[in-house]
């Protein structure tokens, strides 16, 4: 809710300007009453300050995808490293471009409590006005950068067998069709979601169990590699996973911290969360990791921080630290042992997005209604602990709620593109590694008799 | 003449290359080889999946040599490799028909004498 564009502002309850959180809120009532952004330009001021912190909040958030990709493409074996991290990249493309053309406006327009609408397509009325204290088309990039990594996080999933086509169209129905909506429930004023006082600060249900849920379902529909229990399938690059777990939490600062739309507390309070959250989980998986692997493993270790981000993620905004570093704590035990038990299990989600992001996420979400409370976020709602047990069952329902439209319509998306195209390869190409056959380069080519092709020769091939 | 060929422990490649250099052994290859001797296989985890590595890492060394060098360079590399434990390796010594240098087209001995300096 802290995304929500029209009380973001408003929704900074720690401000003394009382009178202004109101007109803030009365504008934002005009705004849902009408299709231009006239009355806001009036209402509202740029902040230098708020406008800096979150240009340099939306950078951190584009960031996370490059580290994401990092995080993937070091735990898959190098015959697949290349596709595992284009998987990512291209969603910068495909995502990035559909969320300015319709994703938006399907989001955050006023539309109906389900989804948006199209008023802002191709950026209509997206401006340099305000929104809140910040260029409302600064906050449709911020937007733009969580739904590039939402997508890019299911591919972690299906790694290794899927036809790269059949992926990208995919990720770009998938991020009209199940994001946009999702954010529209949780973020804007009109959603469902939002209406119920469901917390979400920084997306622990919009992003972490949307894309959790995307990537069980993506697994079940596509089945396993076609070696996958037969063969050992071992990470192929642990520092790259290290230097992908660095990079996602040091531009999760900016993905929690800049969910308070403004440089206040309420960004303090995000980026200090964003900070022990993880690290307390850190501890508990190692410990875990001691009992149970003999070893600290670096690969546990990176795993760890990433379900404590995901975990901090829906609390960030609304939680004291020392909550935030229970939560953190907490999350490991199901995340771990859920990767323990999927390791050996028939379901193939490759790199364990399941339990990282949806199982991190669901923990996070329902411990945020436990933890909560007003006295730091006076724009949401005490938790469990704080007198309001009813909190817990609102967050049950919105992860519920988004966890269901997510698994199924995921599941129907990847039915039609099966249907119509096809989803994975031959198995032979398969076990060739997907680098060549989807993308015709290799992560790591010795340059070792590669003979120069002459253009003639190309020309004369090509003729026959 | 006779080729040595010697699988050693990584670890003690240096030590080996020292020693050959000491009995005045010259002239040799080097390759990071993987197998399998009667070692205990390493337990490796990675997120709860746990996988036997059956391969080592070794490294083998190739000589060629002349007959009055090689009982010196099957000891040097025998003393230098040795730990005690399972896992240090071979060595094989191999005839050989016939050794050419490439350089000056010499043959057998004089192509395995080295380069006076």
């Amino acid at each position: 809710m802290a995304h929500t564009i029209r009380l973001g502002r408003a929704g900074a309850g720690l401000m003394p300007l009382l009178s202004g959180a109101i007109r803030l809120a009365l504008s934002g009532l005009l705004l849902l009453a009408t299709p231009g952004f006239a009355f806001a330009q009036e209402a509202a001021a740029i902040s230098g300050g708020d406008t800096a912190w979150m240009l340099i909040s939306t950078a951190l958030v584009l960031l996370m995808t490059a580290g994401l990709a990092f995080f993937y493409g070091g735990l898959v074996s190098s015959k697949n490293v290349l596709n595992t991290m284009m998987m990512s990249f291209i969603a910068f493309g495909f995502s990035g471009v559909l969320w300015a053309l319709v994703g938006y406006s399907l989001a955050f327009g006023a539309g109906n409590a389900f989804v948006g609408d199209f008023s802002m397509a191709l950026l209509g009325g997206v401006g340099t006005e305000p929104s809140g204290t910040i260029p409302h088309m600064l906050f449709m990039a911020y937007q733009g950068a969580f739904a590039i990594i939402t997508a890019a996080l299911i591919s972690g999933a299906i790694i290794g067998r899927m036809k790269f086509g059949a992926y990208v169209t995919f990720i770009s129905i998938w991020g009209l069709v199940v994001y946009a909506p999702v954010a529209h429930w949780v973020w804007n004023t009109g959603g469902w979601l939002f209406g119920l006082s469901a917390l979400d600060f920084a997306g622990g249900a919009v992003v972490h169990v949307n894309a959790g849920a995307g990537a069980l379902a993506a697994a079940l529909v596509l089945g396993p590699r076609t070696d996958y229990g037969r063969q050992a399938m071992l990470p192929h690059n642990v520092p790259f996973v290290l230097l992908g777990a660095g990079l996602l939490w040091f531009g999760w600062m900016g993905f929690n911290g800049g969910s308070a739309l403004a440089a206040n507390e309420l960004a303090a309070l995000g980026v200090v969360n964003t900070l022990f959250a993880p690290a307390a989980t850190l501890v508990v998986w190692s410990l875990l990791d001691v009992m149970f692997a003999k070893h600290i493993t670096a690969v546990g270790a990176a795993t760890g921080i990433v379900v404590g981000l995901v975990a901090v993620t829906p609390a960030a905004g609304f939680v004291s630290p020392m909550s935030a570093m229970a939560i953190g704590a907490i999350a490991a035990f199901p995340s771990y042992f859920i990767i323990r038990w999927r390791a050996r299990s028939g379901l193939d989600d490759s790199l364990d997005v399941f339990a990282a992001h949806g199982v991190g996420g669901f923990t996070g979400a329902i411990l945020t209604g436990v933890f909560a409370t007003t006295a730091l976020n006076a724009a949401g709602q005490d938790g469990l602990l704080y007198g309001n047990p009813r909190q817990v069952l609102i967050q049950f329902i919105a992860v519920g709620a988004v966890f269901v439209y997510s698994g199924v319509m995921t599941a129907v998306i990847l039915k039609v593109v099966q249907a119509v195209a096809g989803l994975r390869p031959e198995s032979d190409a398969e076990r060739r590694g997907m680098d060549v056959l989807a993308h015709g380069e290799e992560g790591y080519a010795t340059g070792d008799g590669a003979v120069l092709i002459l253009h003639e020769e190309l020309n004369g091939n090509a003729a026959k | 003449m006779k080729l040595i060929k010697a699988i050693i422990r990584p670890e003690k490649l240096n030590d080996v290359l020292k020693a050959l250099y000491q009995a005045e052994v010259r002239g040799l290859t080097v390759s990071r080889v993987q197998g399998h001797g009667g070692e205990t296989e390493a337990v490796e985890t990675y997120r709860g999946m746990s996988v036997k590595m059956a391969l080592v890492e070794k490294v083998v060394i190739e000589i060629g040599v002349s007959e009055p060098f090689v009982d010196a360079a099957v000891k040097a590399v025998m003393n230098a490799a040795r730990t005690g434990e399972v896992g240090d390796g071979k060595i094989f010594v191999l005839p050989i028909d016939a050794v050419h240098r490439i350089r000056t087209a010499e043959k057998d001995v004089a192509a395995v004498t080295p380069v006076a300096s």
